[in-house]
């Protein structure tokens, strides 16, 4: 049996989610196949095709697949189901939705968010906001799987894998796009990047996260938030992270104002170096902290800012 | 409009929940339990709907043992007018409730069923989806904005490149996301007055579908641990942690 990972895109790229899925597959037996399921994504597949392991890429180019409706992407997912002992997705906006959905088509439970495979059919997972890891077996003949992307590498691009074209239509017709307001940055994006700058409700207000940008300029950095800061308006959402935001792994992560909530540690605390900058010495940020600054951000930022 | 709102009694998010020293499992023992947060959110929505004239009726349901009672009457001190314990003694699996909440949607018939998106527990994020796929109704994930037109529901989702806004058919699944709303607190009047709200308790057993679980959960062990970190006085001090020690810089 064949394994398939869904690929995240947007049509004309590949995002680098669907290399790190590509990677935890490489831990189960059998040919990797990866589907690309968009509107005009000739741009997607060619780079599909690309990501070392694949043995096959397999593309629905078709309009009801364009935005990535879950009733719509389900359907397709559950009619080329049949030769694949498990189906992964990333642990994305998008995997999460139209992933529980194939497995409730298709009978089976769903592995949500994992971090590790044991064996073809135990995995772990985090619960209770990464506070605890359940090592789970799953009896069900066909696995379906959202996979937490920090936890493995991404896989390279030196493939070329054979690339076969679906004539797979699915339109159930009972939900419609309308329209999507999507950031447009030239930072990295917050799950990919190397370097995050987060800010907190210390920030006081979304202008101060001028004095993180400048910061992240130099660095390079993605800039964050924690859900304080979102509620409050300062910044959107797509800057959360957090247990039920994004999951972030960077090689520094810097939270400015951050105090430390259960539920914001969730989402970073696998990052290699986690620097703490916030004038309230008993935040809990500080525990999990390798380099903390008692200081007040609106000074310390600054000066940071200055010295590199 | 009859809204049928799914809820969840969970750990309450205050609670940093530890495993148990042998590792079978979670420790639970004497912990406060409370309704989901994003439950929580749910009951708010429909109680908004229901006081802008758009709903009629609300109907808070649950799966879980007779201890999640206590949720349901929390809901129904939050507004909704009546409770329904599908009861077992068994730990459900995500499926197994959306395959019991379909037997409930069949019995109520909703226009319109919220829930929440995940449960701080499991952290699954799978029920509303399961219930969309085996009902066949339309889902809308993730939502920060639920609007009804008509036989529609236009419903802006959070998404991670931002937001994205559809339109579902009625009956559909809304799952809950943070932005949605802000949910009140009960007063004391509502919290006297859900005593004698209604709170049906239906065996799961009577709904004839297969809820065994198709996980098993072999341990539950502790994250790892980071190491400790230092205290650093300066600004300057820690640009030369950053380069020199950690080498996260240049």
């Amino acid at each position: 049996m064949s394994i398939l990972v869904i690929a995240e895109h947007d049509n004309e790229e590949i995002k680098a989610s669907t290399n790190n899925v590509v990677t935890a597959a490489t831990n189960l037996e059998g040919d990797i196949h990866v589907l690309v399921a968009g509107s005009n994504c000739s741009g997607a597949k060619d780079q599909a095709a690309k990501i070392s392991g694949v043995a096959k890429v397999l593309v629905a180019d078709s309009a009801e697949y364009e935005h990535c409706l879950a009733e719509n992407i389900a359907d397709l997912i559950v009619a080329i189901s049949a030769d694949y002992s498990h189906i992964l997705s990333p642990a994305t906006t998008n995997g999460k939705n139209y992933m529980p959905r194939v497995s409730a088509l298709l009978d089976v439970a769903q592995i949500s968010d994992i971090t590790a495979i044991e064996s073809s059919d135990t995995f772990e997972r985090p619960i209770y906001a990464g506070n605890c890891i359940a090592t789970v077996q799953n009896s069900d003949s066909k696995k379906v799987i959202t996979v937490r992307t920090t936890a493995f590498d991404a896989a390279q691009n030196d493939g070329s894998a054979e690339v076969v074209d679906l004539q797979e239509s699915h339109n159930l017709g009972i939900s419609e796009f309308i329209k999507e307001e999507i950031a447009e940055s030239d930072r990295p994006e917050l799950t990919s990047a190397d370097v995050i700058i987060s800010g907190g409700r210390g920030m006081q207000n979304g202008d101060n996260f001028k004095i993180l940008e400048s910061v992240a300029d130099k660095l390079g950095a993605a800039i964050g938030a924690s859900r304080a800061a979102v509620d409050s308006g300062f910044v959107p959402n797509d800057y959360q992270v957090g247990q039920t935001g994004k999951i972030v792994a960077p090689n520094l992560y810097i939270a400015v104002g951050i105090s430390g909530a259960i539920q914001h540690l969730a989402g970073m605390k696998d990052s290699k170096v986690i620097v703490a900058i916030n004038k309230d010495e008993d935040a809990p940020i500080f525990q999990v902290a390798d380099y903390g600054l008692v200081a007040d951000l609106f000074t310390a930022v600054p000066e940071l800012d200055a010295k590199l | 409009m009859k809204i049928l709102v799914p809820i969840k009694r969970v750990v309450d998010y205050n609670v940093k929940v530890r495993p148990k020293a042998d590792e079978s499992g979670v420790d639970l023992n004497n912990v406060k339990m409370a309704i989901n947060p994003f439950c929580e959110i749910a009951v708010e929505e429909a109680v908004r709907l229901k006081e802008g004239g758009t709903a009629t009726e609300i109907i808070a349901v649950t799966v879980g043992s007779s201890a999640s009672q206590e949720q349901l009457r929390t809901a129904l001190a939050l507004g909704a007018d009546r409770a329904i314990l599908v009861e077992t003694d068994i730990e459900v699996e995500p499926l197994a409730i959306a395959k019991l909440l379909k037997g409930v949607v069949e019995k109520e018939s909703p226009d319109l069923v919220i829930l929440g998106k995940q449960a701080i527990d499991g952290d699954n994020n799978q029920t509303s989806q399961m219930l969309a796929a085996l009902t066949g109704y339309a889902q809308a994930t993730f939502a920060s904005e639920l609007k009804i037109e008509g036989e529609k529901a236009l419903v802006t989702r959070e998404v991670d490149g931002g937001l994205q806004t559809i339109s579902v058919n009625l009956p559909c699944i809304v799952s809950t996301d943070l932005r949605l709303n802000e949910p009140r607190y009960a007063s004391l009047p509502n919290i006297m007055k859900a005593k004698q709200k209604p709170l049906d308790v239906i065996e799961a057993g009577s709904l004839g579908v297969d809820i065994e679980p198709r996980n098993k959960t072999l341990k539950v062990s502790p994250p790892p641990v980071r190491e400790a970190g230092i205290i650093v006085e300066t600004v300057d001090d820690l640009v030369d942690k950053l380069k020199n020690e950690a080498k996260v810089i240049t």
